[in-house]
This record gives structure tokens, C-alpha cells and sequence, in this order.
């Protein structure tokens, strides 16, 4: 359908002119956006594909950012050490995290993700000598990634974010359309049938907890060096819950609902935090207005509409 | 050597005994059948076999090797399959992917995670095929919690025959469902192979009796009597249970 | 050996709050099976109006009785009007209640500002008693026996009243219960303005022990899930148990690891977890 092919083709080159269109301010919100929808992302993997919900996805993503910013900063390790090394730290926790809280589901799998990563923020909040407390991890370098290639720029930097997050978007459409995926939906719907099949299902669950941490690091890193910047509320419940309601605001076990999701939000923070102090406040109302009116987010108002319009 | 065989099992939550000194042995290629007032335990027997819940004591044996302590996805790789009293299927898939789900688990169930599982010939064909056989091909695509209870309940015995098991247990089959379609179901369980091992429990006495070479009758967690249909039919003790409930 | 003395007064009266906030969150939970993340909330706002009313008023119990009504009042409120209508919908609920917490978070600095404040003891408990050759704060001693004596009250409430044995029934069964003709969406309501209530309560008595600061909300939040971790959601035992031991935890951990303080407190979480992930007393 070449009326589907060119919107496609005009979203994309859209979004690859970005830079020329726009200035400094709304290019880094732009980045800012597709580094949080990789970050939503990795959280439907774990929500809307295994039906395993978590208040602790931004241990990982913090995790990774304090691991690339300390291992640039202390040690002097270029992107191509400390990149692998920050995602390592992340998927180790991830691990072991994972070991624990896979011995539960439902409330208490949500409350233990929810204390290991407010066990990771106190770490990174006391621990002065090393993460520099409440005051964070000032001038954190950009990768440098070869001689001649600067990241400084708001646009370089665009497009490298843009190109990793495009690579791992790939990658996870992949991983949901294998048999792992849907044997992932497969356990969101009936454990008790996925182990009569055969399947271990405890496996499977761990496996997604530590692939869908890998992906929150490696947003955490592209945050990192975004910001130039890394404090403990990069690991505050706060953030784990943030990312929980671009996941369920976009349509969760979509993927494309919680990347939409990422961007609604970015750009209502954004607003709101322009207009006021209270924005929290808002924040908050938004939450609750999106669980009472839209449980099944964007993507499902949308599909919704649709069977409307053409009447099924 | 049975095809399974429970000895002296005994389930006990939390001071409520449900079952007590459960003792079964179920021959190859056998019809054998469980029959019991509501609450006799069958449903929790059936649990301890497929390793939903474990045995509070006793032994279970799939073919002589014992099973008790073996979580309910070894079992089911050891050739046993189950169905549900309340149908369990992955509601917001389709039929097919259901039946695709069954059968990547049969096949090995290896953790692919790259190439597409809808890209798999092999799987897509296996899956029509089945949903053929079973003359369900018209609901292929529709989302499992769409289509009616007896399809449910069809689909929901497909799934646990995908991976052609040796031993299968049929929780009430036909809970529920109109007579047409008790007819089809009690057909189908009439086809099944010869030589898998067929466990089953029903309420449905014509279907019940009908379909049984051997029957154990339970009563408040407890086997009461075993035998032959007809030995069951005439026995005084299974009809004095049975009137007791009226 | 009077450092040992003390210092487990001090654990076990802070886990009289400890336990006054989980056992809402855990009656709340057990009923309803909603995971009130707005319930460290219900604890700040107890803080922040029952000093406004203790300011007011210069009374401290009618400041700890009108703070916890109102509080219960708005928890009643938020129930029978929108949380309601989440029934039984795991993840709606959980973005409901933190947003709630989000929005009476921020609404307290916008009220209160957002300074720490202290709450002045009552006038019956402001002066410290003689034990050995130490003192301690009376006070502290009041509200280790005011704690017990909530337990006791809630244990009575729960398995010697008519309205326990329907909470128990509702508990147990939602459907059987509404069958029997409890009207379980009364019980609902009722139940969750009472863990409201409680949970206020510790906000205000735990005023003069930890002060009243923006915060506190995640915070205590943060050790109720511990105190429910460990002593198992929906069991009152568990809440008690569980509330002195995190209390004990949490006071020996910051004298001896001032920094780490949390560890002590994850540590027995953890092995709780590996060696019976629903808690100690809790339901699967």
C-alpha cells in the first residue's frame, strides 16, 4: 500500500531532520524522548509481555549510569570499555535481583523490585566517597568514539541516540515475534498451562528480568551521557514509576504503546514543569486519570476507535 | 510396570487433610476412571500428578520412575499432559498461536529468541494441521477468549494432546458442555490411540461408564473401592455415597 | 548492657509506627487485595495535620484522633469514589495509588512547606522515667504499650466481633462472602478508612519520636513493604513481628552502620525471600 509506505517513509525522514529544524532546547527533549522510549520499552518486556509488573526498572538504568559515569570519570575508560563494563554491572544485579525476586509474583514481586532498587538508590545516596551522594556525578564526558568523531553537539549526539536506540528497537521486535516472545505472553496468560506444556517457566522469567534490565542500562548510559550528569534520582522509585506510566499510558505489551508513551510524557513534563512548581501534583493526576479512563493506554483508545470506525 | 502409579500420597493444607493414603495403579493403554462426590479429592489428586501441588507424603511413578519431587514441567517433557476443570488457555492469543505454543514445547521447546516463531513452516503447517483434524481451522485467528465454551474446552484437550503423550489426564472433559457437544468430545476421547494412558475424571455417568475399563471410586480424600465398570455399577457402598448426597 | 536496654526500646517503639502502618496496609491488602502505595501518605498527612491541629488545639489527643478521622475521611472518599472502580485490577492500581501519593506529596509542601518540623510530646508523656541508672523518654514507653494495645484491640476486632469474622470470610472468599450477604463492598469502605486511620495515627504519634518532613511518605512506605515482606501481607501477626523486627533492624543498623543502615534491614528481607518468599505468617 504506497500510501502506508510513504507515511512511513515521511515519519522517518521526519525524524531523521530533526536536527535541522530544531534548536538546542527542543532537540535535547527530542533526545531525550527516544532514550525514555527505549527505556519503556525494556519495561514491557517485563509488563505487558510477561504480565510481571515492577517498580524497580530504574535500578538498572541507574546502575548503568553510575557504572559509565565513575568508569569514565575514575578510571578513564573510553566508551568502548565502559559502555560493556556499565551494562555488565546492570545485568550482574540484574541477575541477582532477578534470583530473588523470581520466588514471587503479583504484590510481592512488586514490592521486593521496589525495595532492591530503593536498596541500590540508598547505596548511591550514602555512599559519598564514591557517587558523590546527593550532589551526583558532575561532567561526565560524551563517548568518544573514534579521533574525528565529536559527540559535543546536540546533533551528533542526536544521531548517536538515534542509531543505538533504532539497533535495540530492532532487536526487540525480534525477540517478541520469536517463540521466547511468545512464550513470554504465553506465561502473562496462564502459567499453570505453560507448565503443563513443559515449559520452565521460572527460567523464562528470570531470563526476561535480566534481558529487560540490559535494555534499561543501556538507556541509562545513553541518559548518562545526555546529560553529562548522574545523581541518585536516576534510581528513585520515582523514575521506576515514571517509566510504569509510559508503559501503561502508550499500551502495554505493544512495544510502539510505551515508545509513544515515553514521548507523551516527556513532552507533559516538560509543559508542565514550564508553568509550574507543582507540576508533581499534576504528574500524580495524570497517574490516576490514566488509570481510571485509560487501563488499556493509547495504543488500545486507539484500537478501539478503529473497530468503531470501520464498524466490526 | 504401570504407566503411573501413585503409592500411599497424602495431601495436607494447612490441617485440612485432602487427601489420605491415596494408593493407584494405572496399567498402559488403560481407560481408568475416577469418580466421587464433589470434594472427594480427585481434582487434588490430579494436582499431586501433574506436580501443581506437592505431596504431602507418599510416591509418584510415571513408568517407574519416581516423579514425586519433579516440578510440573519435567513431568510433562516425560510424556505427561493434562486438561483443566476451568479451561486454561493463553486468553489473548489465537487459537493457532496456542496450538503453536503447544507444539514449539513438544518439539523441544528450544529458548529461540531471533528468528520469528510465525516464520517457522514446520510449526505454522503442524498447527493447521491440528486445528484441522479437529475441524476448528474457522477459529484459527480468533483471540482464544473470544470463541465459545465448547471450543474452549476443545481447544483446551488439543493443547494437551499436541505433544502426543503417553499419560493423559482428562479433568471432567465435558463440564459444562451442551449435549452435541458432549457427543463430539466423548468421540474424541473414544479415538484417542490405543496405547496412551488415559486417566480421567467425570461426573457424567453415561460418558463416565462408557468410556472406563477400570474405575476407583474416592470419598473424602480416600479411595474407597476399585474394579471393573460392572463391579462398581452393582456395588452397594459407591451407591450409598452417592444417594448420601441427595 | 543499658546500651543494649535502651537501644531496643528505642528499636521496638519505632516499630509500634512500623506496625500501626502495616497493618492497614496489610488488612487493606488481605481484603481487598489492593497494594496501597498511597499508604506512607496517609502517614504524612497524620504528621502534618495533627500538628497543625495539635498547634490549633493544644491538645494531643484531639489532634491524634481528629488528624487520623480526617485522614480516614479522605481515604473513605478516594474508595467508594474512584479506587472502587480498579477492583481487582492489579496494575491500574498501582498507578492510581501512586499517583495519589505523588499528588498528596506535593500537596504537603504547597500546605506545610517543605521544611522537617517536630511535634512537642503531650503533656502526660514529656518527661523521662528512671530506668537504672539511665533515663528514657517516657514517652517512647507509651507508645510501645499503646502499641500493644492496638494489637490487641485489632486481634479482638478481628477474631472476636462480628465484623472481623467478616472481614475474615471476605478474606478468605469474596464471592462466598457476598453469597452469605455481607455486604462487601461496605466492608470495603469501612476497611480502608481504617487502615487509613491507623496509618495516620502513626504519623501523629510518631511525631515527637522522627519528626514530620516531606519524604516521609517513601520512606515509610519503603519499611511497611519490609515489615510486609517479612511478616507475610494479610496476617496481622505478620505486621507486628514483622513491624518490631524491621523497627530493631532499623535502629540497630544506624548506630552501627550509620551509612549502610539499609543493608541491615534488606539482609533478613533477602533470606526471608529465599526461604519463604510469601512472608513469614502471609498467604500465597
Amino acid at each position: 500500500m504506497p500510501l502506508k509506505l510513504a507515511a512511513w517513509a515521511a515519519g522517518i525522514a521526519a525524524i531523521l531532520a530533526l536536527p535541522l529544524v530544531l534548536g538546542p532546547y527542543y532537540l535535547g527533549l527530542a533526545t531525550k524522548m527516544i532514550i525514555y522510549a527505549l527505556f519503556a520499552m525494556s519495561l514491557d518486556l517485563l509488563i505487558g509481555f510477561t504480565g510481571m509488573a515492577s517498580l524497580g526498572q530504574a535500578a538498572y538504568f541507574g546502575l548503568a549510569a553510575y557504572t559509565a559515569g565513575l568508569l569514565a570519570l575514575r578510571l578513564g575508560w573510553n566508551v568502548w570499555a565502559a559502555l560493556p563494563g556499565a551494562l555488565l554491572v546492570s545485568v550482574l544485579a540484574a541477575l541477582a535481583f532477578g534470583l530473588l525476586a523470581t520466588r514471587t509474583r503479583g504484590s510481592y514481586f512488586l514490592m521486593i523490585t521496589l525495595a532492591l532498587s530503593q536498596l541500590v538508590w540508598g547505596i548511591a545516596f550514602g555512599w559519598r566517597s564514591l557517587t558523590g551522594g546527593s550532589d551526583g556525578l558532575p561532567a561526565v564526558p560524551r563517548p568518544d568514539l573514534m579521533p574525528f568523531v565529536s559527540l559535543e553537539s546536540d546533533s551528533a549526539f542526536y544521531y548517536f541516540v538515534l542509531l543505538i536506540v533504532a539497533l535495540a528497537t530492532f532487536i526487540l521486535f525480534r525477540l517478541v515475534a520469536s517463540p521466547f516472545g511468545y512464550a513470554l505472553r504465553g506465561i502473562r496468560e496462564s502459567e499453570t498451562r505453560m507448565l503443563a506444556l513443559g515449559y520452565n517457566v521460572r527460567r523464562y522469567r528470570l531470563l526476561v528480568f535480566v534481558i529487560s534490565g540490559l535494555f534499561a542500562a543501556l538507556a541509562g548510559v545513553l541518559y548518562v551521557y545526555f546529560n553529562r550528569f548522574v545523581s541518585p534520582d536516576y534510581l528513585h522509585v520515582e523514575r521506576s514509576a515514571e517509566v510504569l506510566l509510559m508503559v501503561i499510558l502508550g499500551g502495554a505489551g505493544t512495544l510502539i504503546g510505551p515508545a509513544i508513551g515515553a514521548v507523551v510524557i516527556v513532552a507533559l513534563e516538560d509543559v508542565a514543569s514550564a508553568y509550574t512548581e507543582r507540576w508533581l501534583m499534576i504528574i500524580g493526576v495524570v497517574y490516576m486519570l490514566v488509570a481510571l479512563l485509560a487501563p488499556d493506554g493509547l495504543t488500545g483508545l486507539f484500537k478501539r476507535l478503529r473497530r468503531g470506525r470501520t464498524g466490526a | 510396570m504401570s504407566a503411573l502409579q501413585t503409592v500411599g500420597v497424602s495431601k495436607n493444607f494447612g490441617g485440612v487433610l485432602a487427601l489420605s493414603d491415596v494408593s493407584i495403579a494405572v496399567e498402559k493403554g488403560a481407560r481408568h476412571l475416577i469418580i466421587g462426590p464433589n470434594g472427594a479429592g480427585k481434582t487434588t489428586l490430579f494436582n499431586m500428578l501433574s506436580g501443581t501441588f506437592s505431596a504431602s507424603s507418599g510416591q509418584m511413578l510415571l513408568w517407574g520412575k519416581d516423579i514425586t519431587s519433579l516440578p510440573p514441567y519435567e513431568r510433562a517433557r516425560l510424556g505427561m499432559a493434562r486438561t483443566f476443570q476451568i479451561t486454561q488457555l493463553f486468553s489473548r492469543l489465537s487459537v493457532s498461536e496456542n496450538v503453536m505454543l503447544a507444539l514449539h514445547a513438544a518439539r523441544g521447546g528450544d529458548l529461540s529468541v531471533y528468528r520469528p516463531m510465525k516464520g517457522d513452516r514446520l510449526l505454522l503447517q503442524g498447527a493447521a494441521d491440528m486445528l484441522a483434524r479437529w475441524e476448528l481451522s474457522h477459529i484459527a485467528d480468533q483471540a482464544a477468549n473470544t470463541i465459545s465454551y465448547g471450543q474452549k474446552r476443545q481447544v483446551d484437550l488439543m493443547l494437551a494432546l499436541v505433544g502426543q503423550p503417553s499419560v493423559l489426564l482428562l479433568d471432567e472433559p465435558t463440564a459444562g458442555l451442551s449435549a452435541a457437544e458432549v457427543v463430539r468430545v466423548a468421540d474424541m476421547i473414544r479415538s484417542l490411540p490405543r496405547d496412551m494412558t488415559v486417566l480421567m475424571i467425570e461426573h457424567d455417568m453415561d460418558i463416565a461408564f462408557g468410556f472406563a475399563d477400570r474405575v476407583t471410586v474416592m470419598n473424602q480424600g480416600q479411595v474407597i473401592v476399585e474394579g471393573d465398570v460392572a463391579a462398581i455399577r452393582n456395588n452397594a457402598e459407591v451407591a450409598a455415597i452417592y444417594l448420601g448426597e441427595d | 548492657m543499658m546500651f543494649w536496654i535502651l537501644q531496643t526500646l528505642n528499636g521496638v517503639s519505632f516499630g509500634m509506627l512500623l506496625f500501626l502502618l502495616a497493618s492497614g496496609l496489610s488488612l487493606i491488602y488481605g481484603l481487598m487485595r489492593i497494594l496501597n502505595l498511597a499508604h506512607g501518605s496517609f502517614y504524612l498527612l497524620g504528621g502534618y495535620i495533627g500538628l497543625a491541629l495539635l498547634k490549633s488545639t493544644g491538645s494531643f489527643v484531639a489532634a491524634a484522633l481528629g488528624a487520623s478521622l480526617a485522614v480516614a475521611l479522605l481515604g473513605v472518599v478516594v474508595e467508594r469514589t474512584l479506587l472502587r472502580r480498579l477492583h481487582l485490577r492489579e496494575m491500574p492500581q498501582v498507578l492510581f495509588t501512586f499517583g495519589l501519593l505523588l499528588v498528596i506529596s506535593d500537596f504537603s509542601i504547597l500546605q506545610w512547606g517543605g521544611a522537617p518540623e517536630t511535634v512537642p510530646k503531650p503533656e502526660l508523656f514529656s518527661r523521662s522515667v528512671q530506668l537504672g541508672s539511665f533515663v528514657y523518654p517516657s514517652y517512647r514507653l507509651f507508645i510501645i504499650g499503646f502499641g500493644f494495645a492496638v494489637a490487641a484491640v485489632l486481634w479482638w476486632l478481628q477474631e472476636r466481633t462480628r465484623i472481623g469474622a467478616m472481614v475474615r470470610a471476605g478474606v478468605d472468599n469474596e464471592e462466598i462472602a457476598r453469597a452469605l450477604g455481607i455486604n462487601v463492598s461496605l466492608l470495603f469502605t469501612i476497611v480502608f478508612g481504617f487502615g487509613a486511620f491507623l496509618a495516620a495515627l502513626g504519623g501523629i504519634m510518631g511525631g515527637p519520636i522522627v519528626g514530620v518532613y516531606p519524604g516521609a511518605d517513601f520512606e515509610v512506605l519503603l519499611l511497611g513493604f519490609v515489615v510486609v515482606i517479612i511478616g507475610g501481607l494479610g496476617s496481622l501477626r505478620g505486621a507486628l513481628i514483622g513491624g518490631l523486627a524491621v523497627g530493631l533492624l532499623d535502629n540497630f543498623g544506624k548506630v552501627f552502620f550509620p551509612e549502610f543502615a539499609l543493608f541491615t534491614i534488606f539482609a533478613p528481607m533477602v533470606l526471608i525471600l529465599a526461604l519463604r518468599p510469601t512472608g513469614l505468617f502471609g498467604r500465597a
